[in-house]
């Protein structure tokens, strides 16, 4: 298929069509709302079903009971909105249902600003609802990557029957690029599924229940199971952009739109001879840990975490891995302010004539 | 006739408080399933309350969901799977309080699905707390005076909030302390079904109930308290019929 001209929010809900998503519930929410109006219309091409719910808290409920039919289903919004999603978040992970959450993110906190922003981090990767579950989070840098990484969504969340996050900034989601979809996939509505409701007509099943409330011991159990998933998440699907890393003696660390600033910074920081590298997350959960845990600290004299987050929200994370081994600087805009031209050049390149003096 | 359990319950005891009319209604819904041969092809939305107890007794698919969302959830399964009869059970705190949004969403869009409202004027799970229903001047253990309209407002009445919309299509109210209330209510659950399985649009049941254990009443005595305060208030009777051939 050619190469498309599209809109990085339109360019989700296209690949999630691909994904085979047949359903979407959502609630207008700024700068997210070509995801929406694109579904409200692509959904019924194909014999999909879009619904604009009364709130973000009623939408991913209605995306609860779709995926409890068995149909692949998704949710989208931005920071103030995905917090009232957090409770259908929690239920989903609780039933064990899989549905693709996405959020094009604002500044925050509160209602903060409509401009991009990072600041939903932490809430994306330590608790994005009450109950201490985990959900995979995948941060695109580029619309084709977002292309991709919504057309795989689903193929983790009933994996792992979970719900998936696509963590993407307002940024990617407004710019425009050229992305290649891939082919179609055809939605599995047989009923095959463990978690669904559906009913092959003539098959007889036993009743199923699709509970998110369990006995005390059963709970337990289901946590451990849930440890085990994400221990598994650790080992086999980590997903990371290594750059120029060999010889680098300052890594920066930067996902989404600040890694895409940071790359261009890099390469006119090398053109000048400094030797610095990038490790870009793709999945912020699960953290690229060994990408950190391999680095030469012989050699590696700063680690410079570049985030459109004050404070920094991903530092911790990068700390756990670095151990002290080398400082961690940070860099960062927040509150809708973006890097300009020459702030990652010059906030590394400080960094740099810093640490030669 | 032979009385006996309905088919689509389970033959376990029932955790419900003696003398609560959760089982009786429970009953009935199920009683109409059997009638309408519908066991397995329905779908119930269990809500957070002293209805979550239903998830032991039914025989049929389930699906469990946050306090309030019913709607919402039987909204995405109804519109992902049409062919299927889907009910959502739902108390008054989960919805007349919490879940007012959903409620009103979806009945507002004229969802092709069922609501059975148990009303019972009281939050029975968590122990007893004032429900938006809570009559004036009832005792709950948050209004230990008495419900004060001046600081709590007024008991909601859904049927009439409901009936306000164009795109609901049956909407009516029964008292369970009668044999000819749960007759009524019984015939009037069979007819919100059919209508769902003729693509007929959003029916909505409200069956006022009791709660002996945090009305202080004996199960004998909340029928007589029932007469006197609750149905003077919450008038049973069809608030709005869209197909008034249909039986």
């Amino acid at each position: 298929m050619a190469k498309i001209l599209m809109k990085g929010n339109e360019a989700i809900a296209e690949a999630a069509v691909r994904a085979g998503c047949r359903f979407f519930a959502g609630y207008p929410i700024t700068p997210q709302n070509e995801i929406p109006e694109y579904l409200s219309w692509r959904l019924p091409e194909v014999g999909g079903v879009f619904v604009q719910g009364e709130s973000e808290v009623a939408s991913v409920n209605m995306v609860y009971g779709a995926a409890a039919s068995g149909c692949r289903a998704m949710t989208s919004s931005s920071g103030p909105g995905i917090s009232l999603k957090a409770e259908g978040i929690s239920y989903l992970a609780g039933t064990q249902l899989p549905a693709v959450i996405v959020n094009i993110s604002r500044g925050g906190p509160g209602l903060g600003s409509i401009q991009p922003a990072q600041q939903d981090y932490l809430q994306a990767t330590k608790a994005l609802g009450h109950g201490g579950f985990r959900v995979m989070v995948f941060a695109p840098a580029t619309l084709q990557e977002a292309v991709d990484v919504t057309y795989n969504a689903w193929e983790y969340a009933e994996r792992d029957r979970n719900p998936v996050m696509i963590l993407m900034d307002g940024c990617l989601g407004s710019i425009m690029e050229q992305v290649e979809f891939p082919e179609m996939k055809e939605p599995d509505r047989k009923g095959t599924h463990a978690w669904d409701l559906n009913r092959v007509e003539g098959e007889k099943r036993s009743a199923r229940l699709l509970l998110p409330y369990f006995p005390e011991a059963l709970l337990e159990v289901k946590n451990k199971s849930h440890k085990a998933m994400i221990e598994r998440w650790q080992k086999n699907d980590v997903q990371v952009e290594e750059f120029m890393l060999e010889d680098a003696e300052y890594v920066a660390v930067a996902y989404g739109i600040s890694a895409r600033v940071a790359k261009e910074a890099i390469l006119r920081l090398r053109d000048e001879g400094h030797k610095v590298g990038l490790i870009r997350p793709i999945t912020l959960f699960p953290f690229p840990k060994e990408s950190f845990q391999k680095l030469n600290y012989e050699q590696v004299k700063g680690i410079i975490d570049i985030e459109l987050a004050i404070p920094a929200q991903m530092h911790d994370d990068i700390a756990l891995e670095v151990l002290g081994r080398a400082p961690i600087h940070d860099y960062c805009r927040s509150g809708g302010m973006l890097f300009d031209d020459d702030g990652i050049y010059n906030a590394v390149k400080k960094i740099i004539d810093g640490g030669a003096k | 006739m032979e009385y006996q359990r309905p088919s689509s319950l389970k033959p376990t005891s029932s955790g419900f408080c003696p003398g609560c009319m959760h089982s009786l209604a429970t009953k009935l819904i199920a009683d109409v399933l059997d009638d309408m041969g519908q066991q397995e092809n329905s779908v119930h939305v269990v809500p957070v309350g002293c209805a979550t107890l239903n998830l032991a007794y039914w025989k049929g698919d389930l699906v469990g969901a946050a306090h309030g969302r019913a709607p919402a959830v039987a909204t995405g399964f109804k519109r992902t799977n049409p062919d299927r009869l889907v009910f959502a059970y739902q108390g008054d705190g989960d919805c007349a309080a919490i879940g007012l949004a959903e409620i009103m969403g979806a009945a507002n869009r004229g969802e092709n699905f069922t609501v059975i409202f148990f009303n019972n004027q009281t939050y029975g799970m968590t122990g007893g707390q004032m429900a938006p229903t809570t009559l004036i001047g009832q005792k709950t253990t948050t209004t230990r005076d008495g419900r004060d309209p001046l600081t709590t407002g007024y008991p909601l009445k859904m049927c009439e909030l409901l009936a306000t919309l164009e795109a609901p299509s049956f909407i009516a109210r029964f008292a369970l302390n009668t044999p000819k209330g749960c007759l009524e209510a019984k015939k009037a659950i069979k007819k919100a079904f059919t209508l769902q399985l003729e693509n007929k649009g959003f029916s909505f049941i409200e069956l006022l109930g009791n709660c002996p254990t945090n009305w202080g009443l004996t199960p004998l005595q909340t029928l007589d308290y029932m007469n006197t305060n609750t149905i003077p208030y919450f008038v049973p009777g069809v608030y709005k019929d869209k197909y008034a051939e249909v039986k």
